[in-house]
């Protein structure tokens, strides 16, 4: 079953409970930023006078992940999108690729590595919420379920209409995601992505790619025909114009014989 | 070559060189960070567009020239490819160690290999430039043998280079237009005047017309730094495919445009306009307007200007796609730092240098130097003569290669590779 967060803009008042337990979750001990980095996964970005939180928000079918060439992000069942620093080749594609500007890159560094948050893997694994859910005083962070947290979602709209905007951010963006929004405003006045539409970005590359068997099919067989045809035609000339001489030499013979005759 | 002239440019090689080795050391040293003005919103810069994208797309002489002459057995191509081949070599052997320079973790490059994601165009690319980068050493490698005489490898090279010259369009079909699949999983990050979900099409077709204008520059600069007289009329054959190349690629650039509806966004005041403009300028108005007229392409200096234009515009797509495209949706801007530049400029340097050496130690121009047929003419001679000395001696390797002279050979080999030298 896979798990999910359902952060609820308009309970969250902007206390940074969440980021502290982050921080100390994941020994992030340089003074914190205002945007996420390397060493900042979750931070408080402020929007329309609402505090808006910014971390992974974990894809169900993430671009970054169809993007690594080694496969070091990976989504697990359980929903984290994990990174494997031994396979990563740190070639910085993931970064390109995903469409919130999460994964950071630790720049300073010899042996650089993509940082992002992780969904605390070894709570969620086993069911528990992550440090920042258990941290959030006012529910405006909600683990569970993923179908669960959609169906609560629902429910609080339906409860107080006119507080929240119309619809669950993330329940089906680009593939949907674990983390989703609940807002008062239109989620694009958060600096949520809504242009996304509900393919998963790596389909539109995967369809690109289903196509290289054929080219490459199609290359060899083009040229190779092509060789076959010029190399064909160019043995008939060839016979050709040796017959031709032959009989050229025939007649000349003929003609000699009969002169001297 | 005069004397002073020689030093300046002795004394720019070395400089060049000092500075990029100097700059990869902090690299090196401090992380990419403190070499480069990369940061989370432009995690790809110069290194990428110039190194990587460019010096892939520059190298597509060398798989389009030798189809055309050893598929389409079109043999007036015949003295270009070898220095196409061996400028495309050059350009794959400096992008891999660009990327050791530019991959954050550039001792798992490997990893390609054994960790596997078909679904990745990247893990694509990796795979058709690894192999197509042993394709190319191949082609290249008979000019070693040649060089030293070893006819038996020059023998053998004879006989696989068809298959070698397929796998390399092959290769180089995937690569060069899975490149720009690379960017199609970026929607809305890049700018709309470079995201297109054409963008392959647009990589291959761009590729293709820069990797002529590659081989004509090249060859413009052969004849000015190694007295190599430059083929004006083929040149000026070459030009008249770019010019075809150059406008299907404005076609194609413009009607992907039109029919995203983006083409408003050029007329903008904006830093993406202009640098969309200079594109243009560089990679179509010029080379189209100095090539147009067919009796211009006469003239060696006009053919040079294209040919550098189309080359200069390649850089600036490639470099628009990589950087400038992302600036607008990064909270941060991004332009090189001086050590990116010099590490760059000194792996074109470093290129330069190397095809230097190659053409003065091997028989870089050596092959189609003379018209082709008089090389048949002078094989069947060599076939012709009466009891050859080869069947004489007796030799069963040199015999091996006299039963394989009857059948009709089109593509003469390299003087070297003359049956019945050696045995």
């Amino acid at each position: 079953m896979s798990k999910g967060m359902l952060i609820d803009i308009t309970a969250c008042t902007g206390c940074r409970a969440c980021v502290n337990a982050c921080r100390t979750k994941n020994r992030l001990d340089a003074p914190p930023g205002a945007r996420l980095s390397e060493t900042d996964f979750t931070v408080l970005e402020h929007r329309d006078r609402l505090a808006v939180r910014r971390m992974c928000y974990h894809c169900n079918d993430p671009a970054c992940a169809s993007a690594c060439p080694v496969a070091a992000m990976v989504r697990t069942p359980e929903g984290p999108v994990a990174y494997d620093e031994h396979r990563c080749m740190g070639c910085r594609y993931c970064m390109v690729a995903c469409p919130h500007g999460v994964p950071a890159f630790e720049w300073h560094s010899r042996m650089p590595r993509v940082r992002k948050c992780a969904f605390c893997p070894d709570h969620v694994a086993e069911g528990r919420p992550p440090p920042c859910a258990t941290a959030c005083p006012t529910e405006a962070t909600l683990f569970g379920d993923r179908d669960a947290l959609i169906k609560a979602a629902t429910a609080r709209i339906d409860a107080r209409p006119e507080r929240y905007y119309p619809g669950i951010w993330g329940r089906d963006v680009a593939g949907g995601t674990s983390v989703m929004f609940l807002s008062p405003v239109p989620f694009d006045r958060l600096g949520l992505r809504t242009d996304l539409g509900p393919d998963p970005l790596g389909h539109a590359t995967g369809r690109i790619l289903a196509l290289v068997p054929g080219t490459a099919a199609t290359v060899v067989t083009v040229l190779g025909g092509t060789y076959w045809l010029y190399r064909r035609r160019a043995a008939v000339a060839a016979e050709q114009a040796l017959a031709a001489a032959r009989d050229g030499a025939d007649a000349a013979a003929r003609e000699g014989r009969e002169g001297g005759r | 070559m005069t004397r002073p002239r020689v030093t300046f440019w002795r004394l720019f090689i070395v400089a060049s060189l000092a500075l990029g080795a100097y700059s990869i050391f902090v690299r090196f040293h401090e992380g990419i960070g403190g070499a480069t003005n990369l940061s989370d919103g432009t995690p790809w810069g110069l290194w990428v567009g110039l190194d990587i994208l460019t010096g892939v797309a520059l190298a597509a002489g060398g798989f389009m020239i030798t189809a055309v002459v050893y598929v389409f057995g079109l043999e007036r191509y015949r003295p270009i490819v070898r220095p196409a081949l061996l400028t495309a070599f050059l350009g794959y052997l400096f992008f891999v160690i660009g990327l050791l320079v530019e991959l954050g973790r550039p001792w798992n490059i490997w990893h390609a290999i054994i960790y596997w994601n078909p679904n990745s165009a990247l893990f694509e690319v990796a795979w058709c430039v690894m192999l197509y980068t042993i394709v190319l050493a191949l082609e290249v490698s008979n000019l070693i043998f040649e060089r030293f005489g070893w006819v038996r490898l020059s023998r053998v090279f004879h006989a696989v280079v068809l298959f070698l010259v397929i796998a390399g369009v092959m290769l180089s079909t995937l690569h060069q237009s899975s490149l720009g699949t690379l960017f199609v999983i970026a929607p809305g990050k890049m700018h709309a005047l470079w995201y297109s979900p054409a963008l392959p099409l647009i990589f291959y077709v761009s590729c293709m017309c820069a990797g002529l204008a590659m081989v004509m520059v090249e060859a413009f600069l052969s004849q000015r730094f190694l007295k190599h007289p430059v083929r004006v009329d083929l040149m000026a054959r070459l030009a008249r495919v770019l010019m075809i190349g150059l406008m299907l690629l404005t076609l194609l650039r413009f009607s992907d445009l039109w029919l995203r509806s983006a083409l408003p966004l050029a007329f903008q005041p904006t830093e993406e306009a202009l640098a969309f403009w200079v594109e243009v300028a560089l990679f179509q108005v010029i080379p189209i307007v100095v090539l147009w007229p067919e009796r211009r392409r006469a003239s060696p200096r006009r053919l040079f200007v294209g040919a550098f234009s189309a080359v200069a515009g390649l850089v600036t797509h490639r470099m628009n796609v990589a950087t400038t495209s992302f600036v607008s949706s990064s909270p941060t801007d991004y332009f090189p730092t001086w050590m990116e530049f010099s590490v760059s400029i000194a792996l074109v340097v470093a290129g330069v240098v190397v095809f230097w050496g190659f053409a003065k130690w091997t028989p870089l121009f050596a092959e189609g130097e003379h018209p082709p047929h008089a090389a048949h003419r002078a094989e069947h001679v060599t076939r012709a003569r009466p009891g050859p000395p080869t069947a004489i001696s007796g030799c069963g390797r040199a015999r091996r290669g006299a039963r394989r002279l009857p059948a009709p050979r089109r593509w003469p080999g390299g003087r070297s590779t003359a049956p019945g030298t050696r045995c």
